[in-house]
């Protein structure tokens, strides 16, 4: 039975990866989990020079999920370069590094930087998260920026470019068009949604910064509408994620359209849930007699 | 690689109610191999809502018999369900956690002080005992504990009299000094040559005062908001003097150069 699968020419042992931020670089986890076992290890958010992010309290639980406002701090693309994935180097798996700026000169300069890596296989744009004030949140909200981003972005990387789209907008589709009409290699969705807790006791915000992003099973209905709609819109390969921690929830958002999925939050709760996530599709395909997981891909 | 950290479903051996609010519950855990003081697991609930692990101190452990303990406060979902489980059932537990106590600062100190605020306390017992343990005398030890009152109860301060000379103080005067630990220390005069503490923040913030003035070392515990416990979710960061090694700026994460950090290194 064959879980692999193929993005921009990047073939994938299987769909499964971590969600960017939630997973570090793997060097924390790499004590419990097989990195080689994964499709691809999606690094942390980086930026051009280190990022501070944001005061805490930055997480929160919330029903079946949780919040999270950590302001994309990361050690710059110097360090990420020497130390992360230097480490990553000696597995076999599939490197995607998220990259963050502020303007669309941070973005390009990580982006040059990358260049010559040979260990990174695929560059994702996050474009989407709500967090930071100075700007991320127009790219990803306006189609015309996100478009005139891509194709800067596309413009000067070597590898194969996907774009992390935002939830917080009306029109999915819309967002979708514009990174394939930017040249994106592919899409990935969803990141958080902009969401808000109040500790009544105290009057006072649950996350310092107000507003926070929300993750986890919580918004895995939200997420499975989006990489439908989004799949439909675009022909590029669609990676699909938002609350997922079994192999169904995994299937799921591969007959809504997804090529890939994503494991985010739940890694917290289960260190070893994408590896069980594996195990739990290859199982479902043989109890279902489906020989290529590329069968159901989109299949509803 | 041999594994630091340890996932393990572990068996409940005994719980107990020690204060109003407060309980203690006792686990079979191979996480008793390897703790230090003033590490911490990370507790998952057994809920499909509650889904982020619960930091916990670990008060005491004992490799022998493959035990670790931990009190803790009543507080929200997490706490309550692991207080009302009984013995026999078990709870996923992931730790040890964090860096601890720094243990050889203390070899050639004279009075060392052990400063707990209320649920503060329980890490400094494990602390209390190692330091016995490298062969420090009973009296070169004194842990100053801080309760509401007699009415809440008073907790873990017979365990600490078996290792050190202890002086509580209470809110409400119902017992030891009226005020808090730092009225006390004041109150007896007083004068360590290095502190460890653990408590809340406003206590944590007055003993680093208390501390530079005097130019004594001192090792406070912190408490931040967790989601991963293991160091790559960057949720958990305190503020620093100097840019951290690790994230290249002005930020610790707690659950991995913490939760002790040297008092005069974290702007708190
Ligand atoms: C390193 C460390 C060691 C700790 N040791 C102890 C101990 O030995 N005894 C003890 O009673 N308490 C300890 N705490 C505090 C303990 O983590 C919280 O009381 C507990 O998480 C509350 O969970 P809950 O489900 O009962 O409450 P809820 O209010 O339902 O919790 C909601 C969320 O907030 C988090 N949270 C709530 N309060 C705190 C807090 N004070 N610190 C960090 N996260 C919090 C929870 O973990 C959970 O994610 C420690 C905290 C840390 C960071
Ligand atoms: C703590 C945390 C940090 C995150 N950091 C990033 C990030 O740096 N870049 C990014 O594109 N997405 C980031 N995300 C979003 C996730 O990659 C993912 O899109 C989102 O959480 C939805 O998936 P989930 O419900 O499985 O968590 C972060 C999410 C969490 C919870
Ligand atoms: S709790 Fe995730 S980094 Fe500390």
């Amino acid at each position: 039975m064959n879980l692999s699968v193929e993005i921009a020419g990047i073939k994938f042992k299987n769909p499964v990866m971590d969600g960017s931020g939630t997973f570090g670089s793997g060097i924390e986890y790499s004590e419990f989990v097989d990195l080689n076992a994964l499709g691809a290890v999606v690094t942390k958010g980086v930026a051009n020079v280190p990022w501070e992010g944001n005061p805490v309290p930055r997480i929160a639980e919330t029903p079946s999920g949780m919040m999270n406002a950590i302001g994309l701090q990361n050690p710059g693309i110097d360090v990420f370069i020497e130390r992360d994935l230097k480490f990553l180097e000696g597995f076999d798996t599939n490197v995607i590094v998220n990259v963050c700026g502020h303007t669309e000169e941070e973005y390009i300069e990580v982006v040059k930087r990358l260049r010559d890596e040979s260990r990174v296989q695929m560059l994702e744009i996050n474009v989407s998260c709500p967090n930071v004030k100075a700007g991320g949140m127009a790219f990803g909200t306006d189609p015309a920026q996100l478009e005139k981003i891509t194709s800067l972005v596309k413009k000067n990387a070597a590898q194969p470019v996907i774009m992390k789209l935002s939830p917080n907008v009306t029109s999915i589709s819309e967002m979708a068009k514009a990174a394939e009409a930017g040249g994106a290699d592919a899409i990935s969705l969803i990141n958080t949604l902009t969401a808000m807790k109040i500790d009544i006791h105290k009057r006072k915000f649950a996350i310092a910064n107000k507003t926070g992003g929300l993750s986890g099973p919580a918004i895995r209905p939200v997420a499975v509408r989006m990489v439908y709609e989004a799949s439909h819109a675009v022909k590029i390969p669609v990676i699909g994620m938002g609350g997922i921690t079994s192999g169904e929830d995994a299937v799921e958002f591969m007959m809504a359209g997804a090529r890939a999925v994503a494991v985010g939050m739940y890694n917290f709760h289960d260190h070893a849930a994408m590896i069980r996530i594996i195990g739990e599709m290859e199982s479902f395909c043989r109890e279902t007699g489906i020989r290529d997981i590329n069968e159901i891909i989109g299949c509803v | 690689m041999e594994k630091k950290i340890i996932n393990e479903e572990s068996l409940i051996i005994k719980t107990e109610k020690i204060a109003e609010g407060v309980f203690s519950t006792a686990f079979k855990t191979g996480i008793a191999e390897k703790c230090l003081p003033g590490q911490f697991v990370m507790v998952k609930t057994k809920s499909d809502s509650h889904l982020l692990k619960r930091p916990i101190s670990i008060c005491e452990s004992d490799i022998s018999e493959g035990t670790i303990r931990l009190v803790y406060r009543t507080v929200g979902y997490g706490t309550k369900e692991l207080s009302l489980a009984k013995e026999g059932e078990s709870f996923e537990l992931l730790g040890p956690l964090g860096n601890g106590f720094p243990i050889d600062e203390a070899q050639d100190k004279k009075n060392i002080l052990l400063i707990g605020g209320g649920i503060g306390a329980p890490p400094l017992l494990s602390l209390a005992r190692a330091l016995r343990l490298t062969g420090i005398d009973k009296s070169c030890i004194t842990a100053v504990l801080g309760y509401s009152g007699m009415k809440a109860g008073i907790f873990l301060n017979e365990e600490f009299g078996k290792e050190a000379n202890v002086i509580m103080s209470s809110d409400d005067g119902s017992v030891g000094t009226r005020g808090t630990v730092m009225d006390a220390i004041k109150e007896r005069e007083l004068k360590p040559d290095i502190i460890y503490a653990c408590g809340p923040m406003p206590m944590l913030k007055a003993i680093k005062l208390y501390a530079e003035e005097r130019f004594i070392p001192a090792y406070i515990s912190l408490e931040e908001k967790m989601a991963c416990g293991v160091g790559v979710c960057l949720g958990c960061m305190v503020k620093t003097k100097e840019k951290d090694n690790h994230s290249k700026v002005n930020n610790a994460r707690v659950c991995t150069e913490g939760p002790v950090f040297e008092a005069g290194a974290v702007e708190i």
